[in-house]
C-alpha cells in the first residue's frame, strides 16, 4: 500500500532548503563585455575571457555587484564589507575554463529573511524564510546533445555547445533550512519562489522569467519522522522551472520518500531531476560522496570591497517592498483578506493595479481579471494578460461606469477582443452592441411591455415593486439586451407613479 | 640602434632583416626562436620606416626588433608555451604587452622557446627540444625564458619579452649574461600571458643593457582595465633612473639568507666583487636577515602547482588546441583525457597532480592555506628590510649555467635554481638580474640580483645602471664580447 500525500505528511515532517539561481539582467557579462540577450544565434556574444581562451583575464562587473548587493539588502542581509570569488574546479565541456569564478567562503551577503503569506485552514499565516547567503557566479555554456532518443548526452551521435550563455551573471540564494512548514510546505516553497521573484522584478535586476530559465529553483527536501526531530537524508531536485512546479515538486519529494521510508528503504543523497508531465522526479547524479571542488581565492581578481557610503545610497533606493505594497492596496482598495489573498496567488496584482491606475474602479478591476478572464485563460492554458490588455480591460470597465455598457454587454465585448476582433470601441461598433440610452426608444418599450401585460403592472401601481421584474424583463428583452437594466427599472417605476 | 634609426643610418626594414639573417645563420644551434614572422615583421617595419620618413613623432624604441616568449598572445601568431596540448592555435586577439609593442612601433621578429607553460629553469621542458646556451652550447640557457635570453646573448634580437613566475625573467638573464626584469607584480598586464600562476606571473622586460631594458619597460608597463590585478599608478620613470648614474648615499642590503650553502664559489666571488664596487660608487652596504625565506621554495612548489592545476583545465580539446582521440566513438570526458595525456609533458604534469592533491579537501588547510601563510611571513621580511635599506641584492642563482641534461631526472635540484628568485614574486615586488662578471672555475656569467619595493622599480633600475657602468669600466667592454663566436655569427 502506498501513502498519498495527506497521509505521508501525517507520519513524515518535511524540512525545506531552497537555491534560486537568478540571471542579472545586466547588458553585459560577469566577467567581460559580451552582451547578454536571450536567443541570440549560438556563440555569437563571445569573446576571449567567456570562451576560457588562454591568457584572458576576468573583470568583475559593478552592474552585477550592485544588482547582488541590492537583492541582499531586499531580503534583510548584512553586505560583507569584504567577500572574494574563488574558483569551483570540475571538468564539464559547456564550462569553458573548467571551473566556475564563483563566490564561495566569503559571498557578498549573509543572513537575511524573507516573510513568505500562505494561506492555510486558520486564514494567512507568515512563514519566515531565513537566508544564509547571497552569491555571484557565472552562468555555463549550453551543451545540445543531437541524435538519440532522449536528447540526453548518453546516446547521443554528436554534442553542440553553445557559449553565449557563459559568463552571464547570476546571483544564488541560499535558504537556511526551513523546518515547520508541516503540510504547507508545497505552499511555503512556491509562496517563497514567488515573493522572491516579486522582489527581483520590484527591484529591476532580472527579467525573472523561470520558463527562459532566467529563475531557476533548486529544492532540497527532507522528511522526519513527526516529532522525532531528527533531520533526514535530504535529495536535490534541481532546476524546477515554474512556480506550480516548485509547488508539484514538493509534493512529489515529500510522497516518494515517504514511501521509500514506509517501505524501510533509505533516501539517497542525490541531485533529481523533476518531471513536468509527471509530477515526478528522478535521479540524477548521486551525491554520497561529496565531489571535491578544490575551492581557492581566484587569483585574477581583486577582492570585492563595497564603500559604505554606496551601500547606503542603494538602500535608500530599495523600491517598496512587496509585502508593504499588498498592505498598502488592500487598503486603499478596502479588499477583504480572502479575495486579496486570491489576487496574489493568481498572480494578478500587479495586473490589477495597473488597471486601477488607468481609472478602473478597484473591486470591478478584480473581478473581471479573477472571474471572467483567468476563467477563459484557464481554459486556454494562457496567461490572462496574454488574452485581453490591461488598457482594453481599462476600456471596458471605464464603459461600464459611465452606463455605455451593463455588465452583459462588457462580457459580450472582452469576449470579442479575446477573439482577435479588435479592440473594445470595434468590437461595440462592428457588434453594435450599445446600452440604449436614448429615453424615448426605452420609453416606448416600456409602454409596450405594460400594454402587454396591464394585470402585472396594475400590481405594481399598486405597490408590489418586486413584480416590476417581469416588465423589466420584457423591455430587456425587446432592446436585446442593450437597455441599462437599473435605468429601465428607474423609468418603469416612475412611470407606474411608485 | 634606436640612434641609428633615428638618425636613417639603417631602416627599420634592414635592421628587422639583419636580425634574421643573424637568425638564419646561429638559431639552428641555439634553438632559441619556435616561430619566426619574418613577414608580419617587415610588415610592420615598413610601416615605421614610413612613418619615420614622414617626420611622424615617434617612440623611442620605434623600428627596434623583439624576440616574444611563447607565451604571450599576438593576433594570428601560433602561440604554444612551449607544448604540444596548444600546437597550431593561432589566438584571435593581441596581449596587452603585444598591443603596447606594435603601438611603440616596436618590430616582433617572432616567438621564443620556453620550458612548457613556463615549468622550468632550462628550458628543456619545452615540447619542441631545448635552447642552448650562446656561452657554450651544452649548457642551459635558464628557464622558463631561455628562449628569449638566448636570443639576446646570440645577437638575434636586441630586445625579447620574458615572463618570471619564480624566476623565469632572471635566472635565463644570469646564466646568458644579459639583463632581465620582473617588475612589480601589477606594474605590467598579464592580460595574454598564457598563465602558470596568476598570483605569481609578471611579464617584464629582457636587453642587453639596463637602459635598453629600462627603455622597453616604459612601453609595456601601465595600467591595463582588462587586467584586474594590474596597478591603476603612475608607472616609475625607470629610464631617468637608468641613467642617473648616481647611488651615493643609498643604502644597500645583502640579505643574508642568499649565500653560503648550495652557492658556487666563483658566483660568490663575483656576487661579492659587485657588491665591493657599489661601495666604490657611495653605497652603503647593510647585512640584512629574511628569515623565512627559508620556507619560500616549499611554498612556492604548493602555490604555483595549485594554481596551475585550476589555470591548465581550460586545456581540454573542447575550443582550441590539440584534440586526441575523436573518432566518433568516444564521449568527451574520453576525448579530454586522451588528449591532456598526450598534450602535457612530464613537469606539467607533475605539478598539476601536485596543484590538484594541494587543493584537494582536507588537505587544502595543511598545503595551500600554509603556504598563503608563509607568503605574508615572506613579505614581512621584506617590509622590515626595506625599512633598514633602499634595495637588496643577492646572486640571481646559486650557481652558472649547468649542462643541457644534468638535472632534468632530479626535479628537486632542479627547483633549487630558483632559491633566490622565488621570494620576489612571492612578495609581489620588482627584481633584476644583470650580470657581474664570469666565474672563474667555468668562465661562464654570473647574475646580480637587485630587489626594490613594490612599485619602486626605479631603484633597481638606479642601482643596476650605476653597477652596469663601474663594470664596463672595470672589464673594458661589454660582457658579451667575451663570449666565444658563435659559428656563422656576423
Amino acid at each position: 500500500m502506498s501513502l498519498n500525500y495527506d497521509q505521508a505528511i501525517e507520519k513524515y515532517e518535511p524540512t525545506l532548503g531552497l537555491e534560486v539561481h537568478v540571471e542579472l539582467n545586466t547588458k553585459s557579462k560577469m566577467f567581460c563585455g559580451c552582451a547578454t540577450e536571450f536567443g541570440a544565434k549560438p556563440n555569437t556574444q563571445t569573446c576571449p575571457v567567456c570562451l576560457g581562451l588562454p591568457g584572458a583575464l576576468p573583470v568583475v562587473n559593478k552592474k552585477a555587484i550592485e544588482s547582488s548587493i541590492l537583492i541582499g539588502l531586499a531580503l534583510n542581509c548584512s553586505i560583507a564589507p569584504f567577500s572574494r570569488f574563488a574558483r569551483k574546479n570540475y571538468f564539464y565541456p559547456d564550462m569553458p575554463k573548467n571551473f566556475q569564478t564563483s563566490q564561495y567562503d566569503e559571498p557578498i551577503c549573509v543572513n537575511g529573511f524573507l516573510d513568505v503569506e500562505v494561506v492555510t485552514d486558520e486564514g494567512m499565516k507568515t512563514f519566515r524564510i531565513e537566508i544564509e547567503r547571497v552569491h555571484m557566479e557565472e552562468d555555463t555554456g549550453k551543451s545540445l546533445h543531437v541524435g538519440g532518443s532522449t536528447g540526453r548526452i548518453h546516446g547521443a551521435e554528436y554534442s553542440l555547445l553553445d557559449y553565449n550563455r557563459a559568463g552571464i551573471p547570476l546571483v544564488e540564494i541560499v535558504t537556511k533550512i526551513v523546518p515547520g512548514t508541516g503540510k504547507y510546505a508545497p505552499l511555503v516553497a512556491r509562496g517563497y519562489v514567488a515573493a522572491l521573484r516579486d522582489i527581483l522584478r520590484g527591484l529591476k535586476v532580472s527579467d525573472v522569467k523561470m520558463e527562459q530559465g532566467s529563475l531557476r529553483c533548486d529544492v532540497n527536501l527532507s522528511l522526519s519522522k513527526t516529532g522525532s526531530g531528527e533531520l533526514g537524508t535530504r535529495s536535490e531536485t534541481k532546476n524546477v522551472n515554474s512556480l506550480r512546479s516548485v509547488e508539484r515538486a514538493v509534493t512529489g519529494e515529500v510522497i516518494r520518500q515517504a514511501n521509500r521510508l514506509e517501505n524501510s528503504e533509505r533516501i539517497v543523497q542525490e541531485t533529481r531531476h523533476f518531471l513536468e508531465e509527471s509530477g515526478e522526479t528522478r535521479p540524477g547524479r548521486s551525491k554520497e560522496q561529496a565531489e571535491d571542488y578544490r575551492y581557492f581565492p581566484e587569483p585574477d581578481l581583486v577582492p570585492v570591497v563595497p564603500d559604505a557610503k554606496w551601500i547606503e545610497k542603494l538602500r535608500k533606493s530599495l523600491p517598496e517592498k512587496p509585502t508593504d505594497r499588498r498592505v498598502r492596496l488592500q487598503t486603499a482598495w478596502g479588499v477583504p483578506d480572502k479575495e486579496m489573498a486570491a489576487m496574489v496567488n493568481a498572480e494578478l496584482l500587479d495586473t490589477v493595479e495597473e488597471t486601477v491606475l488607468l481609472g478602473a474602479d478597484p473591486t470591478k478591476a478584480r473581478s473581471w481579471w479573477l472571474g471572467e478572464i483567468s476563467r477563459v485563460a484557464n481554459d486556454k492554458g494562457v496567461l490572462p494578460t496574454e488574452l485581453i490588455s490591461i488598457k482594453d480591460v481599462a476600456q471596458v470597465i471605464a464603459l461600464i461606469t459611465s452606463g455605455e455598457l451593463t455588465d452583459k454587454l462588457a462580457r459580450q465585448v472582452v469576449e470579442g477582443v479575446i477573439a482577435g476582433e479588435g479592440n473594445p470601441s470595434d468590437v461595440i461598433n462592428k457588434r453594435g452592441l450599445k446600452v440604449v440610452s436614448d429615453d424615448s426608444q426605452l420609453m416606448k418599450a416600456i409602454e409596450d411591455s405594460i400594454a402587454a401585460q396591464p394585470e402585472t403592472a396594475e400590481r405594481v401601481r399598486g405597490g408590489n415593486i418586486p413584480a416590476a421584474g417581469a416588465l423589466i424583463g420584457a423591455v430587456m428583452k425587446a432592446t436585446g439586451g442593450q437597455a441599462d437594466a437599473v435605468k429601465v427599472r428607474e423609468l418603469l417605476l416612475k412611470h407606474l407613479g411608485q | 640602434m634606436a640612434a641609428a634609426l633615428n638618425n636613417k643610418e639603417i631602416s627599420a626594414v634592414e635592421l628587422a632583416n639583419q636580425h634574421y639573417e643573424q637568425i638564419a645563420a646561429v638559431d639552428k644551434d641555439v634553438h632559441a626562436f619556435l616561430y619566426l614572422d619574418k613577414e608580419g615583421a617587415l610588415a610592420q617595419a615598413k610601416v615605421v620606416d614610413k612613418k619615420r620618413a614622414a617626420g611622424e613623432k615617434l617612440s623611442p624604441l620605434a623600428g627596434v626588433p623583439l624576440a616574444l616568449k611563447d607565451v604571450m598572445t599576438q593576433k594570428g601568431v601560433p602561440t604554444t608555451c612551449g607544448s604540444k596540448i596548444l600546437e597550431g592555435w593561432k589566438p584571435p586577439y593581441d596581449s596587452t604587452v603585444v598591443s603596447k609593442l606594435k603601438n611603440a612601433g616596436v618590430i616582433i621578429l617572432g616567438k621564443t622557446n620556453m620550458d612548457e607553460f613556463a615549468m622550468g629553469s632550462s628550458t628543456e621542458n619545452s615540447a619542441y627540444g631545448p635552447t642552448h646556451n650562446p656561452w657554450d652550447l651544452s649548457r642551459i640557457p635558464g628557464g622558463s625564458g631561455g628562449g628569449s635570453s638566448a636570443s639576446l646573448a646570440a645577437f638575434e634580437a636586441p630586445l625579447a619579452i620574458g615572463t618570471d613566475t619564480g624566476g623565469s625573467i632572471r635566472q635565463p638573464a644570469a646564466v646568458t649574461g644579459t639583463v632581465g626584469v620582473k617588475p612589480t607584480y601589477g606594474g605590467v598586464s598579464r592580460y595574454g600571458l598564457v598563465a602558470f600562476s596568476s598570483s605569481l606571473d609578471q611579464a617584464g622586460p629582457c636587453a642587453r643593457t639596463v637602459l635598453d631594458t629600462a627603455l622597453l619597460h616604459q612601453v609595456i608597463a601601465g595600467f591595463d582595465p582588462k587586467d584586474s590585478t594590474s596597478i591603476n599608478q603612475a608607472v616609475p620613470d625607470v629610464v631617468a633612473a637608468a641613467n642617473k648614474l648616481d647611488i651615493k648615499g643609498m643604502k644597500i642590503g645583502v640579505v643574508k639568507q642568499l649565500a653560503g650553502n648550495g652557492y658556487q664559489k666563483g658566483v660568490e666571488n663575483k656576487f661579492n666583487e659587485a657588491v665591493a664596487e657599489l661601495v666604490k660608487l657611495g653605497a652603503e652596504i647593510v647585512e640584512v636577515s629574511c628569515p623565512n625565506f627559508e620556507y619560500a621554495l616549499a611554498a612556492y612548489y604548493l602555490i604555483a602547482p595549485s594554481e596551475c592545476s585550476s589555470n591548465l583545465a581550460k586545456f581540454d580539446s573542447m575550443r582550441f588546441g590539440l584534440r586526441v582521440g575523436d573518432d566518433g566513438t568516444k564521449g568527451a570526458e574520453e576525448v579530454m583525457n586522451l588528449t591532456r595525456q598526450a598534450g602535457f609533458g612530464r613537469e606539467v604534469k607533475r605539478r598539476i597532480i601536485l596543484g590538484t592533491y594541494a587543493l584537494s579537501s582536507g588537505y587544502y588547510d595543511a598545503y595551500y592555506g600554509s603556504a598563503q601563510k608563509v607568503r605574508t611571513l615572506i613579505k614581512q621580511d621584506f617590509d622590515a628590510a626595506f625599512t633598514k635599506c633602499d634595495v637588496l641584492v643577492s646572486p640571481t642563482a646559486p650557481t652558472t649555467a649547468f649542462k643541457i641534461g644534468e638535472k632534468s631526472n632530479d626535479p628537486l635540484a632542479m627547483y633549487l635554481n630558483d632559491i633566490a628568485t622565488i621570494p620576489v614574486n612571492m612578495a609581489g615586488i620588482g627584481g633584476m638580474s644583470l650580470p657581474c662578471g664570469l666565474a672563474d672555475e667555468d668562465n661562464l656569467p654570473v647574475g646580480f640580483q637587485i630587489m626594490s619595493p613594490a612599485m619602486k622599480d626605479d631603484r633597481m633600475y638606479l642601482v643596476g645602471g650605476a653597477l652596469e657602468a663601474a663594470l664596463l669600466s672595470k672589464w673594458g667592454k661589454p660582457i658579451l664580447d667575451f663570449a666565444p663566436k658563435l659559428v656563422g655569427s656576423k
